[in-house]
């Protein structure tokens, strides 16, 4: 096991709170991107743990990092060096296949741009995960979760920004993850309508216990988090617990 | 259904434009594929059934006049398991209310039925009866172009002598398939007739009691066909045997199998094209669609979609699509087949001649068009398979841009800022635009080739009937005859001037090659019968040597001095050799030419003919007619205006009914090209020009920008076009190189004219309707959505 490298705030981000198992541990992770003639660093070397049933905002500005920690938190990129566990399992060490077994039966995620396909409807958009993973709710039940109960027969074209984002989230958390990931889920949205989202979001981690990661470069939206995070220029700059969340609609920004 | 699914087919609704253009290409490509190969299978079936219950001969043989004992002789040849001794004489026809003289073939059949070769098949009526001389049956093709039933009447002449014969029954027989006289490209129904008749009543009238002319044979299995034909030369030699031959030179089967070969070839040729170009529509459409669909790719895949399933769910799309085109073309196929099929039942008599579409045809074509689509694709696909999903989060990274070659050389003040963007947007996506060019090209191409046969055969006939043969009749004598005959005919109505022909059968020979050919003695400077080059410029018969068609030449791979054996199929049937002295190039036929007192010399003969070229007043024609026809040595009388009119009426008329299936599909391909490219390039573009619009260019400017692009093609695809069809025109002469006919490689102007014209208005018409989905550009909604 590699020795985690010095982090620039004493201690590994999230180190060991006695009682809560980690849900991710993450260790000297980089990840450099090769631009044509240059290298870009996005990660220098993340040491994180997450822990069961948490909500992590993850915060930083443009090009800090977050969303590639984000993405290979998730299973959608691998990083150059460093590794990361998932409970008992090596995320590093999968291979492709493997890596998609593990979003298919582990992994929500919620885009800021939504990622609906708009050729289906808000139910049939949450048919198609709950159709591949083993005990899914109702694509029905996740959208009334969401409060769109009303509206699931829509196509994405025919929603407002919000409603959208809702049915992104139902359809993250139709397969009942492990995890909810989060890149900028109001980062096209206004306050009113970013405030509804977070509140579901906020929702589905307290009522169903899910793990919930959130990145944004929204300062206020920290506040109702149980920890944040905070990267810069690819490492963890900051670490800190909220004594007392702060419920989404008392938000400001 | 799954989700997944439900998208497919709403993308599939949602590009239903380019789904459909595309859905036609691959259409056409199938559908000549079904319509060529069903037509084969239709032809090949009926004519291999009929073949097989009807006992058609293996070999064949004409003779002068053998005793019937020499039949028994025949049949004793190792390898001849049944023959069949005949009577077989042509004989000139006066047929109530048509004054034209008509050849009518005799065959004899045995009065009582036995079962024999070439057996008939019975189409209407009865059969002959034994005891009544009179009776005949008629083939089928004659009876319906005369409108004759059983129980009418045609005269015969014979030997000066008018016999009525009563037609007491319509047959067909598999020997005339194709009904034609030697000589004849195409069966002309109202001027040649078979008839059959009892063997004792037709010896009779031509006194060939106890004898026979005509002989077939049927092989046992393992026999050797040329060890066969050797012996039966030997057998028949003494008694004026022309050679003999397999079926394959049989003359009906030897158009029918021609037919089956084109049939074949015309399988590949086309059908390539169209699945070409489907493919690489199917490759731009795709690209597209992916590049528009990479958020939905990377939710897809961070979901827990594999990598597999995302391929398949595109890969479906492109099947689906396929499907569509297979459906469609097999649909159109299986009409134009039988279209075909029914063509055939003029030319082709058959019992039965029952349209084919065997599953395995439709199968088959489905392969191969998802083949060509999934090669067509399979770049697109991998990347679609290898998408990493954290990538595909992203929005593409915008285009590399680059100066065109035009620019570097110092010429951007040539161009508008808008021309600018028109050429570097073709320039940066060179296979893609290459690509473009080449699918319209081959829109001009196959306009080319579907009108070019048309041309060529004009011009062929122009040639042929104008330029080469200037007689107005052709005249064939019962048997050589002196020069009196001729001055006979120069004194019947309304003759103006009359040319010697000898004809004498002969089989040429050099090296191990070997050819049947009719060697045709012509006056020394024959006006009636020019003899030609390329460039139709008269060539001279030499006074001494022979003159042979290019293509003989070839076939007997034989250049000009060099001396030929020349066996002699008649007479004493002498063997000589022979210098060739020149060459012409005539597109029928593969003949030889002598000048006739040179040919007389050479069957060491006096002065004698066989028959004669003859140019008459029109005015007279009914009454030469007559005299023809009652003029006892004459054996038949060839109208020429008559074989142009039967070539005109059927070959040509199917023809520019290929002609008109040629038009349909040149214009999909070319419209589906077209109209496929500004959908593409509208959908890249919207934004762009979107954002053109809100700074204030007006519509009109916007749509040059766009438009330019494919104007820009497509005026590249026209020249490539030209001598692309030109190409596959020569191609396509190569193919119909036969030694019936050759087709020239003639393209008109007004062909070429025509392509560019379709092609044209196939891209106006394709850039109108993407120019109106450009008027309702949503400026508003295309610059909020990202790309």
């Amino acid at each position: 096991m590699i020795e985690p490298v010095i982090a620039p705030v004493p201690g590994v981000a999230g180190a060991n709170e006695p009682g809560r198992p980690a849900v991710f541990r993450a260790r000297g992770l980089t990840k450099v991107y090769h631009m044509g003639e240059v290298d870009v660093h996005a990660l220098r070397g993340v040491d994180l743990d997450l822990y069961q049933g948490e909500f992590v905002v993850l915060l930083g500005p443009s090009g800090s990092g977050k969303s590639t920690l984000l993405n290979i938190l998730g299973g959608l990129d691998v990083p150059t060096g460093g590794r990361v566990h998932f409970c008992d399992q090596e995320l590093t060490a999968q291979d492709e296949a493997g890596l998609t077994r593990y979003r298919r039966s582990h992994v929500g995620f919620v885009f800021q741009f939504y990622n609906l396909i708009p050729s289906l409807t808000a139910r049939e958009n949450v048919a198609l995960v709950t159709e591949i993973s083993r005990q899914p709710m109702r694509p029905e039940e996740a959208l009334q979760l969401v409060n769109l109960g009303p509206r699931m027969d829509h196509f994405p074209a025919q929603l407002s920004g919000g409603e959208q984002q809702r049915v992104a989230i139902a359809r993250a958390i139709s397969k009942r993850p492990d995890v909810l990931l989060c890149d900028e889920p109001t980062g096209a949205l206004d306050i009113q309508t970013g405030i509804v989202v977070l509140d579901v979001i906020a929702r589905v981690n307290r009522e169903l216990g899910t793990t919930t990661a959130v990145i944004t470069h929204n300062a206020a939206i920290a506040d109702m988090a149980d920890r944040v995070i905070s990267l810069f220029d690819g490492r963890i700059a900051n670490v800190r617990g909220n004594a007392v969340k702060v419920s989404p609609q008392e938000l400001r920004w | 259904m799954t989700a997944l699914d439900r998208k497919l087919i709403r993308d599939v609704l949602h590009l239903k434009g380019q789904v459909l253009a595309i859905c036609l290409v691959i259409a056409c490509g199938v559908a000549t594929y079904v319509m060529s190969l069903s037509a084969l299978t239709t032809l090949r079936g009926a004519q291999a059934g009929y073949f097989e219950r009807n006992r058609f001969a293996f070999v064949f043989a004409q003779l002068k006049r053998a005793p019937l004992a020499v039949a028994e002789r025949i049949g004793e040849i190792p390898g001849v398991r049944q023959f069949m001794a005949r009577v077989v004489k042509d004989v000139n026809l006066d047929v109530a209310g048509f004054a034209e003289p008509a050849v009518g073939r005799l065959i004899s059949i045995p009065e009582v039925y036995a079962p024999g070769l070439n057996e008939l098949h019975l189409r209407q009526g009865r059969s002959i009866e034994p005891g009544r001389p009179d009776e005949v049956l008629a083939s089928e093709g004659f009876v319906v172009a005369h409108g004759l039933k059983p129980g009418d009447r045609v005269t015969a002449i014979i030997n000066g002598r008018r016999k009525d014969l009563e037609i007491v029954g319509v047959a067909l027989s598999p020997e005339y398939i194709y009904q034609i006289r030697a000589g004849q490209l195409v069966p002309d129904d109202k001027r040649f007739g078979v008839f059959w008749m009892g063997r004792e009543a037709l010896a009779a009238a031509f006194d060939m009691e106890g004898a026979f002319n005509d002989v077939c044979l049927d092989l046992s299995p393992g026999a050797s066909q040329g060890e066969v034909i050797a012996r039966l030369d030997q057998l028949t030699a003494p008694y004026g045997g022309l050679g003999a031959y397999g079926r394959e030179d049989q003359t009906s089967n030897r158009f029918l199998s021609d037919e089956i070969k084109q049939l074949q070839r015309m399988n590949l040729i086309v059908p390539s094209i169209f699945l070409g170009v489907a493919a690489f529509l199917l490759n731009v459409v795709l690209s597209r669609i992916i590049s528009l669909q990479r958020d939905q790719i990377a939710a897809l895949k961070a979901f827990g979609y594999s990598n597999l399933a995302v391929g398949w769910h595109f890969l479906k799309l492109v099947l689906a699509v396929v499907a569509g085109g297979v459906a469609l073309g097999t649909g159109a196929g299986a009409a134009l087949g039988l279209q075909i099929t029914q063509m055939y039942t003029r030319f082709y008599r058959f019992p039965a001649l029952e349209y084919q579409l065997p599953p395995q045809v439709v199968g088959l074509a489905t392969c191969v068009s998802s083949a060509a689509a999934i090669i067509g694709t399979a770049n697109v696909l991998r990347a679609v398979i290898k998408l990493p999903p954290a990538e595909a989060m992203r929005p593409e990274p915008p285009a590399v841009f680059r100066h065109t070659v035009l620019e570097r050389l110092g010429l951007t003040g040539l161009f508008s800022q808008p021309m600018r963007m028109v050429l570097r947007n073709i320039e940066r996506q060179p296979v893609k635009s290459f690509f473009s060019t080449l699918g319209m090209s081959l829109a001009v191409a196959i306009m080319i080739l579907g009108r070019f046969s048309y041309d060529a055969l004009d011009y062929l006939l122009e040639v042929q009937f104008r330029v080469v043969q200037r007689q107005d009749v052709t005249v064939a004598l019962v048997e050589p005859t002196s020069y009196r005959a001729l001055h006979e005919i120069a004194h019947f109505p309304g003759v103006v001037h009359v040319e010697p022909i000898r004809a004498v059968s002969t089989r040429l020979r050099f090296g191990h090659r070997v050819r049947r050919t009719l060697i045709m003695g012509l006056a020394a400077a024959p006006e009636l019968n020019h003899l030609v080059n390329l460039q139709l410029h008269t060539v001279p018969l030499p006074p001494d040597g022979i003159l042979l068609n290019t293509k003989l030449a070839q076939l007997l791979n034989i250049g000009l001095g060099e001396t030929l054996t020349v066996e002699v199929l008649e007479g004493a049937r002498p063997v000589r050799q022979i210098v060739v002295a020149g060459l012409s190039t005539e597109l029928l036929g593969t003949a030889a030419y002598m000048q006739i007192g040179s040919l007389n010399r050479l069957l060491r003969e006096g002065p004698s003919v066989t028959g004669a070229h003859v140019t008459a007043d029109a005015l007279e024609a009914e009454a030469l007619y007559d005299r023809l026809k009652a003029t006892p040595r004459v054996a038949s009388v060839t109208i020429k205006q008559a074989a142009l009119n039967s070539f005109r009426d059927t070959v040509i008329k199917n023809l520019l009914k290929l002609q008109s299936f040629n038009l349909m599909f040149a214009c999909v391909i070319a419209f589906g090209v077209v109209y496929n490219t500004a959908r593409i390039a509208l959908s890249e573009r919207g934004r762009e020009l979107a954002t053109l619009r809100v700074m204030g260019f007006t519509r009109a400017e916007i749509s040059f920008i766009l438009l330019g692009e494919l104007g820009v093609l497509t005026l590249q695809a026209l020249p490539v076009g030209l001598a692309l069809g030109y190409g596959l025109a020569w191609f396509t002469t190569l193919f119909l190189d036969t030694e019936m006919y050759r087709i020239p490689l003639v393209v008109n102007l007004s062909t070429y004219g025509f392509a560019v014209a379709v092609v044209l208005v196939a891209a106006l018409l394709s850039g109108l309707l993407v120019r109106r989905r450009l008027d309702h550009l949503d400026l508003i909604g295309v610059l909020k959505t990202r790309e």
